[in-house]
């Protein structure tokens, strides 16, 4: 072959392969209509927004009680692959989420993608909100609506190299796989339970360990991880190691106590006070979905 | 030779030690500070489970044993925090603790955290008198503050 033709062969090759590479890392957002039908209840609502913790983030740092209510952001999450600064989730139209609608709304928690067509970072734990029933997400969308506003802006994410180019992320959510269930299919109430903590709670971002490009490590599901945001360890909730009862979970669930009457430390404690706002019921099905674990070392 | 070597062996040796004495001296450990701080809340944890127990119904309502451990929940709630926390004694300084360094960031606010734990062990006593029933209901907001600071000044466990 000529050398000319091998340098334009070269070029196409390398050409489409930018481009097959591009079109990996490219955001895609939810198929258009699927919100259509679906009104959404902000009563409904409130308890989607407390079961998926989004004030424990969110909330403006160590603000309690009706203050956290305002989803002003600022909190900085130090994790290994840099620091992530909240943003602000209110109904601010500027500083906040005040012109979204649900469509964009539903792209951001179940997909990780922005209005402008961004990947989010995957501290936002929308791979675990990608299991949310489309009802939930308008319910919580509904509910979020109704919520102050406030005008504080963003902070800017602190992150190491390579971690700052944010198209890569397209490439991480393929190899992360689609989001699927993890715990043991069962009763309608381990699998409300299933719901509730994979979907909604999200304890698997910090109870299971990450591989080296922070994927979850899927087969020590809830076997205790390394703490994503500084010193210590989550602990390991499986049944055979965490030896509590299904009353003491649901009760610790309650009231952060545990079984000796210690009471919850760290990120828990806001943890704790989300559950605090569930049913009793659906603090039994956690419960319940736990002890069905499979026992881990 | 051998003789020189081995002398010199042990001149760098005492030495040795006895710099990493002076170093283990020079910086203090806290250990009676840490002693007395768990040994406070294991105080309360006990004194908490005695009702805690009760109002899950795990174990009989016994009306005196409840009076003694809710007027022991007041008592430990009065003690000064002050002498037990000194500055350096967080866990990114010290081993054996999971007291956060951002208590000295802001410790009115931990202290005010503390005497929130007063405030909620007040109506404790008048209310676990008179049957099972009453516990929980006084036992949750006295929960709620130990959580209140523990989400911000306490670490995991390690």
């Amino acid at each position: 072959m000529h050398a000319g033709n091998k340098l334009v062969v070269a070029v196409i090759f390398f050409a489409a392969a930018a481009l097959f590479t591009w079109q990996l890392m490219r955001p895609a957002p939810q198929e258009p209509g699927r919100f259509n039908d679906i009104g959404g209840d902000p009563v409904a609502g409130e308890a989607v927004f407390w079961a998926a913790g989004c004030a424990s983030c969110h909330k403006a740092p160590g603000a309690e009680g009706e203050d956290a209510l305002v989803l002003t952001g600022g909190q900085r999450l130090e994790t290994p692959f840099g620091t992530f600064v909240v943003p602000n989730i209110s109904t601010d139209p500027d500083a906040g989420i005040g012109r979204w609608n649900l469509e964009m709304f539903a792209d951001a928690v179940t997909l990780g993608v922005s209005p402008r067509g961004e990947h989010y970072y995957p501290a936002f734990p929308y791979t675990s909100y990608a299991l949310m029933t489309d009802t939930d997400v308008a319910d919580l969308f509904a509910y979020m609506t109704t919520l102050p506003a406030s005008k504080a802006e963003n902070g800017v994410h602190e992150l190491k190299f390579p971690y700052t180019f944010r198209p890569g992320l397209g490439l991480w959510k393929r190899v992360n796989g689609d989001p699927r269930f993890q715990g043991p299919k069962g009763t309608p109430e381990v699998e409300r339970g299933r719901y509730l903590a994979e979907a909604l709670a999200h304890c698997a971002e910090c109870h299971t360990p990450r591989d080296f490009m922070g994927r979850l490590e899927k087969d020590v599901w809830m076997a205790g991880a390394p703490n994503p945001t500084g010193t210590g360890r989550i602990p390991n909730i499986t049944p055979g190691t965490l030896r509590w009862t299904r009353g003491d979970i649901a009760y610790y669930l309650e009231t952060g106590f545990t079984p000796d009457f210690d009471s919850a430390g760290g990120h828990m404690a806001s943890v704790i006070t989300n559950m605090q706002k569930l049913t009793a019921e659906d603090r039994e099905a956690i419960a319940a979905y736990l002890m069905q674990l499979p026992s881990l070392p | 030779m051998f003789l020189l070597n081995a002398k010199l062996v042990g001149t760098a040796t005492i030495l040795a030690i006895s710099l990493t004495a002076g170093s283990a001296f020079a910086q203090d450990d806290y250990e009676n500070q840490l002693k007395a701080r768990k040994g406070q809340f294991n105080l309360l944890a006990l004194n908490v489970g005695v009702l805690g127990g009760m109002a899950r119904g795990n174990v009989d309502y016994d009306a005196a044993l409840a009076q003694a451990a809710a007027e022991n929940i007041v008592a430990i709630a009065a003690i000064n925090q002050m002498p037990l926390w000194p500055e350096g004694s967080d866990e990114m300084s010290i081993d054996d603790t999971r007291a956060k360094p951002e208590i000295w960031d802001n410790f009115s606010d931990f202290a005010s955290k503390w005497a929130a734990v007063g405030t909620a062990a007040e109506g404790l006593p008048a209310a676990v008198g008179s049957g099972a029933e009453g516990i929980g209901p006084a036992l949750g907001p006295l929960g709620g503050t130990c959580k209140d600071c523990h989400d911000t000044y306490r670490a995991p466990r390690n």
